[in-house]
């Protein structure tokens, strides 16, 4: 059981260089919430950066912003990052696999939700034609049951 | 803008690229134009060195796989050195380390990639 809210942070960000990791320095005042590890508050900061970074360059939203919400748990952090952009099938992303990238002529990108759902212990993703949200969370207890719901 | 750097140095035939700052888009194609230059240039050993680089994001390392074919390609050898353990999961995740070792210091990649 997680609980009660014990603080709440609602950010609007526009989708400018670098602004991704303005964001991410968000966790580090929360982390002393919940007293993450510091590995675990990096790997936070960079599941938010890979989502920030999805959002931006595959969202094409009109209104060029990303909505974050940061809940403090008594024991988890949990974070949704929501784009009013024309959404996606979460179901057609395929796994990257580097092998089927070197020496051959494709694209080398792609890694942004593999590298969130290995940084989280838990990420669902929500998308339609309004727009995408990817709620993650990160439990500070070291034995969490770790969930990847992918919907 | 984020600030980014890159510094080279050589060591023993060994190019040492030493980057200091975020690495996306732009830092890595920072990375990988002075990798490219020193590869026209005959050289074939590179260590990079990404301890003040704390902060990656998967379009900067996706440039590195770019890098790795080069380096590959020129039959070259690559090693990171100084990662912190979130960017060494980062790469390990995207599967970097299966063509190139880790060392917690530069040094000791550059001795490893001189000896073979």
């Amino acid at each position: 059981m997680t609980g009660n809210i014990l603080k709440e942070i609602i950010l609007t960000v526009p989708m400018l260089p670098d602004m991704e990791l303005a964001v991410s320095k968000t966790v580090d005042a929360l982390s002393e919430f919940i007293r993450f590890k510091p590995d675990q508050v990096d790997e936070i900061k960079h599941a938010i950066i890979e989502a920030f970074v999805n959002a931006s360059e595959h969202s094409r939203s009109t209104d060029q912003k990303i909505y974050l919400t940061f809940r403090v748990y008594r024991n988890k952090l949990s974070i949704q990052v929501t784009d009013k952009g024309i959404g996606f099938d979460p179901e057609s992303v395929e796994e990257p696999r580097i092998e089927q990238k070197l020496f051959k002529n494709t694209r080398k990108r792609g890694w942004g939700l593999t590298l969130i759902k290995n940084f989280m212990d838990s990420v669902s993703i929500h998308s339609g034609p309004q727009g995408t949200t990817i709620t993650m969370a990160k439990y500070a207890a070291s034995n969490h049951q770790k969930e990847a719901v992918n919907e | 803008m984020s600030d980014f750097r890159v510094v080279t140095d050589i060591i023993e035939k060994c190019a040492i690229i030493r980057s200091e700052g975020y690495i996306n888009n732009l830092g890595g194609e920072q990375i990988a134009d002075q990798c490219y230059k020193l590869i026209d240039k005959g050289y074939r050993c590179f260590v990079l060195n990404l301890g003040k680089s704390k902060v990656v994001n998967s379009i900067g390392i996706s440039i590195l796989i770019e890098l790795i074919e080069r380096i590959l390609e020129a039959e070259g050898k690559l090693a990171f050195s100084n990662l912190t353990p979130t960017v060494a999961k980062t790469f390990r995740i995207m599967g970097l380390l299966q063509y190139a070792e880790t060392f917690s210091e530069e040094s000791t990649a550059v001795s490893a990639l001189s000896e073979r």
